[in-house]
């Protein structure tokens, strides 16, 4: 059951577009990832899920009702969720009275706020600091204040904008671990925006992408990262190989396109005649002889104009009557001797050449 | 007494007319204190709240309102003295409360003179709360009333600051109470106006004294301030 759905949202500010068009569904107990580039629109649609600010058109539901029709509603709404920020933000007060706050506005009573507050101080690590002053405490620390401070209300569905931008790693896997635990243990529902792809795929069950104010794709992350639904997105997801071709034929489940002088075949049916070729660096195999035993549709050989190295990776550039670029661990990279100028054999099965219109 | 400048003289007899409690001198320095202070008190009274609807609610023209009252933090205090002594004077309007060179008069004349500038502070403390710590309240789940008394409460230094420059405003300014009080003795007199007149009289000592006492005030409400705006 859809726990968020979200129709035809739009929002602007004065004359200033932000978000269009937006269609979410968000299912309850998952962890959806919200990806995109900076501007793109996420800290606002989550502003809006979590309905601190209203919608200049369009249709949201939470939790099965109309948001729209029931603005009597909206704080009892709010009160069923929770939002963490970028920014970690705490009041300038006692670590305790600043966890005791969202409690405190639901009129909860003194000896419950008491031991709730405790408890969670426990959970993130910061006891002895109960009686601090919030502001005193560091980044990371007032992070897991913020991030405390939102689940001693039991939320059911945890808003979360990119908690962990400015955060070290140490802090940043403690914020994760907890996210992930309470979406196992207590099911709940988590929308996370974020813009490390790493931290997407790491966390999310399902991810949409926002590009330029709208949900221009959503599904599993396997989809979202091999089969992009356009070059946007693909580069966006940081697929190395996006090669413009012409589609040439179709025959046997497989289409042949023609990206200057080499022909590929790829398993996604032709989107249009003019399209682009979205291959993931990962998938692209170099070999120092013709494989013998290779499956893949896809084997010809190339040389090797330059490589890169980006730790743990090498990023090999070849020419095969067009460039396409091979991510090859590093290790490997250097058992096979890869260099500029060898000539290599390129092997790459049809099911990872992935087509998008033009 | 010791041959020297009369400044040095003046000096060293303006300290044993504070140590020495000298009556006139501590009558000024209460009355001073108890017009500013009553003062301040009203202008806070009328002035905190008007800021935060200000601040609280959306209308047209809010930052016309917000730069008029930035402008008026700089109102020539000769000027609101001559405004409310020509309403407070037998012509004017409130006459009939006979509040022209009485202490009364004095206290309404400087709420006036400072209630742009604690309005105006007040609006500009509730702002130096951020967006995002106010998306915060919202998420947490507070109610309209909640959400106003949590930024009032988190902006309380920044508000409290303002109150104390208004005070230093009231206590130090000549303009008004010169021309609303009169500068009577023992009645309307106040350290900044015994000032200018003993020092027209030569008489340099009391100036003197009076003169450290209110640098005294001023350096006191400095303290407190730097105290507050350290929290």
């Amino acid at each position: 059951m859809a726990i968020v759905e979200a129709q035809k949202i739009r929002k602007v500010y004065g004359s200033l577009e932000v978000l269009h068009d937006v269609d979410l569904s968000v299912r309850e107990g998952e962890i959806l990832g919200l990806i995109g580039p900076s501007g793109s629109g996420k800290s606002t649609l989550l502003r809006i899920l979590d309905l601190i600010e209203p919608p200049s058109g369009g249709e949201l539901s939470i939790f099965g009702i109309d948001t729209v029709g029931e603005r009597g509603r909206w704080l009892d709404l709010r009160r069923r969720m929770g939002m963490l920020f970028q920014r970690p933000i705490v009041f300038n007060a006692s670590v305790y009275d600043n966890i005791a706050m969202g409690l405190r506005y639901r009129g909860t009573s003194r000896a419950e706020i008491d031991r709730r507050v405790k408890e969670a101080l426990e959970a993130v690590g910061l006891s002895r600091y109960i009686r601090s002053r919030a502001t005193d405490l560091s980044g990371g620390e007032q992070q897991r204040v913020a991030l405390s401070r939102v689940l001693v209300t039991d939320p059911e569905i945890l808003f979360l904008d990119e908690p962990t931008a400015n955060l070290d790693p140490g802090s940043t896997a403690t914020i994760e671990a907890i996210v992930t635990r309470l979406n196992r243990e207590r099911g709940i529902t988590v929308l996370i925006s974020t813009h490390d792809l790493a931290q997407g795929q790491r966390l999310a069950h399902r991810v949409a992408v926002m590009i330029e104010g709208t949900v221009a794709q959503a599904g599993s992350p396997r989809e979202i990262f091999h089969e992009p639904k356009d070059q946007k997105i693909a580069r966006f997801v940081g697929v190395q190989n996006i090669i413009h071709g012409r589609v040439v034929s179709r025959e046997g489940g497989l289409t042949t396109v023609e990206m200057k002088e080499r022909r590929i075949v790829s398993k996604t049916p032709p989107p249009a005649e003019e399209v682009a070729v979205v291959i993931r660096g990962e998938d692209i195999s170099l070999h120092r002889r013709e494989p013998g035993y290779e499956e893949a549709e896809n084997l010809f050989p190339a040389r090797i104009t330059s490589v890169e190295p980006m730790a743990p990776f090498v990023n090999v550039t070849v020419d095969c009557g067009c460039a396409l670029v091979a991510l090859v661990t590093a290790r490997r990279a250097e058992a096979l001797g890869l260099r500029a100028g060898m000539d290599v054999w390129v092997s790459l099965p049809a099911r990872v050449v992935h087509l998008v219109p033009r | 007494m010791v041959n020297g400048s009369p400044i040095i003289e003046g000096f060293i007899e303006a300290i044993y007319l504070i140590i020495t409690l000298n009556p006139q001198v501590v009558e000024i320095t209460i009355r001073s204190l108890y017009i500013s202070l009553t003062a301040t008190l009203f202008a806070s009274l009328i002035a905190l709240p008007l800021g935060a609807l200000i601040y609280f609610y959306d209308f047209r023209g809010k930052h016309a309102v917000v730069s008029t009252l930035q402008t008026l933090y700089a109102l020539p205090t000769v000027i609101v003295g001559l405004i409310m002594f020509l309403l407070l004077s037998n012509i004017g309007p409130f006459g009939f409360l006979h509040l022209l060179y009485t202490p009364g008069g004095m206290i309404v004349t400087q709420t006036v003179l400072i209630i742009p500038l604690l309005m105006g502070l007040t609006v500009s403390a509730l702002s130096g709360i951020d967006r995002d710590k106010r998306y915060t309240i919202t998420a947490l789940g507070a109610s309209r009333f909640q959400t106003v008394t949590t930024i009032i409460a988190e902006s309380r230094f920044a508000v409290m600051s303002g109150v104390l420059l208004g005070f230093g405003r009231a206590i130090s300014e000549v303009g008004t109470v010169m021309i609303v009080g009169g500068n009577i003795r023992g009645a309307t007199r106040v350290l900044t106006t015994a000032i200018a007149l003993n020092t027209s009289m030569a008489n340099y000592s009391v100036s003197i004294a009076l003169g450290i006492i209110l640098l005294g005030v001023a350096l006191g409400v400095n303290i407190v301030l730097s105290l507050v705006q350290r929290r």
